[in-house]
């Protein structure tokens, strides 16, 4: 045993366990998983991390927290796109997973208090913003207004339908939600996430601006942003890219020379309107 | 530190006790006419006049596959720390001063135990090089000689090699070298001079500026026509990252036993040239073209990792690039060069 070893350093790869305590399928590919870790410790995290989760045998990939440190458990939702996340879908209640993390960046939640807010969410790009979303909820009366805006390819696709429903009833925050396809059983916006925009024109230029989505959408969102009048620096994207290690080595989601885990997956837009290849 | 000055014959019964009496003795030795560093089984096969190795001895720091857990499939993980006492006999200070480089970018931030605890089992004897390769540019990138990282440093002045001995480590072996005598004035005036003379022959492409300008000289050429014209030609093998000595990104993989129960998660070697390297889910790709994968690994090796690691440049010139580009377009001083002939860099 070497020096470093016997000074009982941590081994950064080694995941620990994780019991899945519920899920459900939120559509047809999306899977939302419920967690707690096997140490019986809640996980110390901040809106905007990520984890990586495993499971033996299959891999490991990275994965966005979608819960509050606010509440209890780890909530994560699991898109079925990969050999991992096949194995995944498969797992029932009681399976366990391998957790390593948090790691990576933060929404500004303590800069953003006093500020009005608005997200805009892309798909699964709900997902971690709903992480900060609830914060806010949790805490509502250290942050300004509210917005939301929800932009999904189908009606079919569209994720925590409840959860938007008692979103929309609530008179402290304002939920609009808009699908790409016209559906029959839809009768509320049609098209894509940016038609929402002009809608909220006004409140833009002095809110903070969450954008999370599919990589195609930051362009058009970003541009509709720029037409508003929001300052860059008062953009914060949420960006994907494949982290291997999670810890800033294995090169993987090098963007330039920003480290998506370390120095993202939020990131202030004015740090990257400049750097190619991030959107 | 001390400096002994031993002859020749002397310094190959030190090498022969090594192999006798340490657990593992990894020397530079002949494969066909060329170098690989690989287990060495007699003093006769170490060849310490080598010009420079095929691999680089990073695959002993990080090697292609190393185990970094073991697990029951689908159930809980164990640390797996697999690295062994190890001598490394004959690197040359340009993977010197790469494997400096690893040891730091490993080490901060997050602390990486699978690559210190490796790398600190492993005693290092350094040596100067003799036969300058065909395109060996470590003078041009300040890499012909190195200063730290080694446990002794051997330089062949001619009849006799000069040993310097840097750490307890290399304190330790020096008990296999009973005939040292301390250097003299002569010996250390020899051994300066093949220093100064590596200064400017390791040099077979010659950089036109600075290393410590490149981060400011790529700053500037984002867009410069190069990167296309050279990347036109490249077929995306990762050539030039599997050879590197300062090339560290990897890849994590699960792999099962035949018992279909137990297994390991791996890391690989990976290369930033190869077409999928940064691809995510859904199979979108943030490099998709060659020429950004291209300019990629020179940004890195020029600028960004040195923006890690106190602005060292993580090129050193061993020139194996080069000789490993099928395409013959991997040259690193070539196209620094291009990019100097039309930017002021003040």
């Amino acid at each position: 045993m070497c020096e470093c070893c016997t000074q009982e350093k941590k081994d950064i790869y080694l995941p620990e366990l994780a019991t899945i305590t519920k899920r459900r399928m939120l559509n047809g590919t999306e899977l939302y998983m419920h967690l707690q870790l096997d140490s019986g410790l809640e996980m110390e995290y901040t809106p905007g991390q990520f984890v990586e989760v495993s499971l033996a045998g299959i891999g490991e990939a990275p994965i966005s927290i979608s819960s509050t440190p606010t509440q209890k458990g780890l909530e994560l939702v699991i898109r079925n796109v990969g050999t991992l996340t096949r194995a995944i879908h498969k797992l029932d209640v009681g399976a366990k997973l391998g957790i390593r993390g948090p790691y990576g960046s933060t929404y500004p939640v303590e800069q953003a208090k006093g500020k009005d807010l608005v997200f805009v969410c892309g798909g699964i790009g709900l997902v971690p913003q709903r992480s900060f979303i609830r914060y806010v909820l949790d805490n509502r009366a250290d942050y300004g207004k509210v917005t939301v805006l929800l932009g999904t390819k189908c009606y079919d696709m569209r994720l925590f339908r409840e959860e938007i429903a008692m979103w929309m009833e609530r008179k402290d925050m304002c939920v609009m939600e808009t699908i790409d396809e016209a559906h029959d059983c839809w009768d509320g916006n049609v098209g894509v996430v940016t038609t929402l925009i002009p809608k909220i024109e006004n409140e833009l230029p002095n809110s903070l601006v969450m954008v999370c989505g599919p990589p195609v959408m930051y362009k058009f969102v970003l541009m509709s942003l720029a037409e508003a009048d929001v300052p860059q620096g008062n953009i914060f994207v949420n960006l994907e890219r494949r982290m291997k290690c999670g810890v800033g080595k294995c090169g993987h989601c090098q963007i330039n020379q920003h480290y998506v885990c370390q120095d993202g997956p939020v990131f202030r837009y004015s740090d990257l309107a400049d750097v190619p290849e991030a959107i | 530190m001390s400096v002994n000055t031993v002859s020749k014959d002397q310094f190959k019964q030190f090498v022969a006790a090594l192999i006798a009496s340490e657990p593992s003795v990894v020397g530079v030795q002949a494969k066909g006419d060329r170098f690989v560093f690989d287990d060495l089984k007699s003093a006769d096969a170490l060849r310490l006049d080598y010009d420079v190795s095929i691999l680089s001895p990073r695959k002993y720091v990080m090697p292609q596959k190393e185990t970094l857990l073991k697990f029951e499939v689908g159930g809980d993980c164990q640390s797996v720390q697999d690295g062994k006492p190890l001598i490394l006999l004959g690197v040359h200070p340009y993977d010197m001063a790469a494997i400096n480089q690893m040891d730091e970018l490993f080490s901060q931030d997050e602390y990486d135990t699978h690559y210190m605890c490796r790398r600190r089992q492993i005693t290092i004897i350094a040596c100067d090089v003799v036969s300058p390769s065909k395109n060996v540019f470590a003078s041009s990138m300040g890499t012909a000689t190195v200063q730290h990282g080694y446990d002794m440093l051997l330089t062949d002045v001619g009849e006799s090699i000069i040993v310097e001995v840097r750490t307890d480590k290399g304190r330790v072996l020096m008990n296999h070298m009973p005939a040292a005598r301390p250097a003299s004035e002569d010996d250390l005036a020899k051994r300066s001079a093949v220093w100064e003379k590596n200064q400017h022959v390791l040099n077979k492409h010659v950089l036109e500026c600075k290393p410590s300008y490149l981060p400011k000289l790529l700053e500037k050429n984002y867009d410069h026509p190069v990167w296309e014209e050279k990347a036109r030609l490249c077929y995306s093998c990762g050539s030039c990252n599997q050879v590197c000595p300062t090339c560290y990104c990897f890849d994590v993989q699960d792999v099962v036993n035949w018992d279909m129960k137990t297994g390991s998660r791996v890391r690989v070697w990976d290369g930033c040239l190869l077409e999928n390297f940064a691809t995510v889910a859904g199979d979108h790709n943030f490099r998709k073209n060659r020429s950004s994968r291209f300019r990629h690994r020179l940004y890195r090796k020029g600028k960004y990792v040195p923006g890690k690691i106190g602005g060292q440049i993580a090129c050193v010139g061993c020139g194996r690039c080069i000789t490993a580009c099928t395409a013959d377009i991997a040259n690193p001083v070539n196209v620094y060069n291009q990019l100097m002939e039309r930017t002021d860099i003040g």
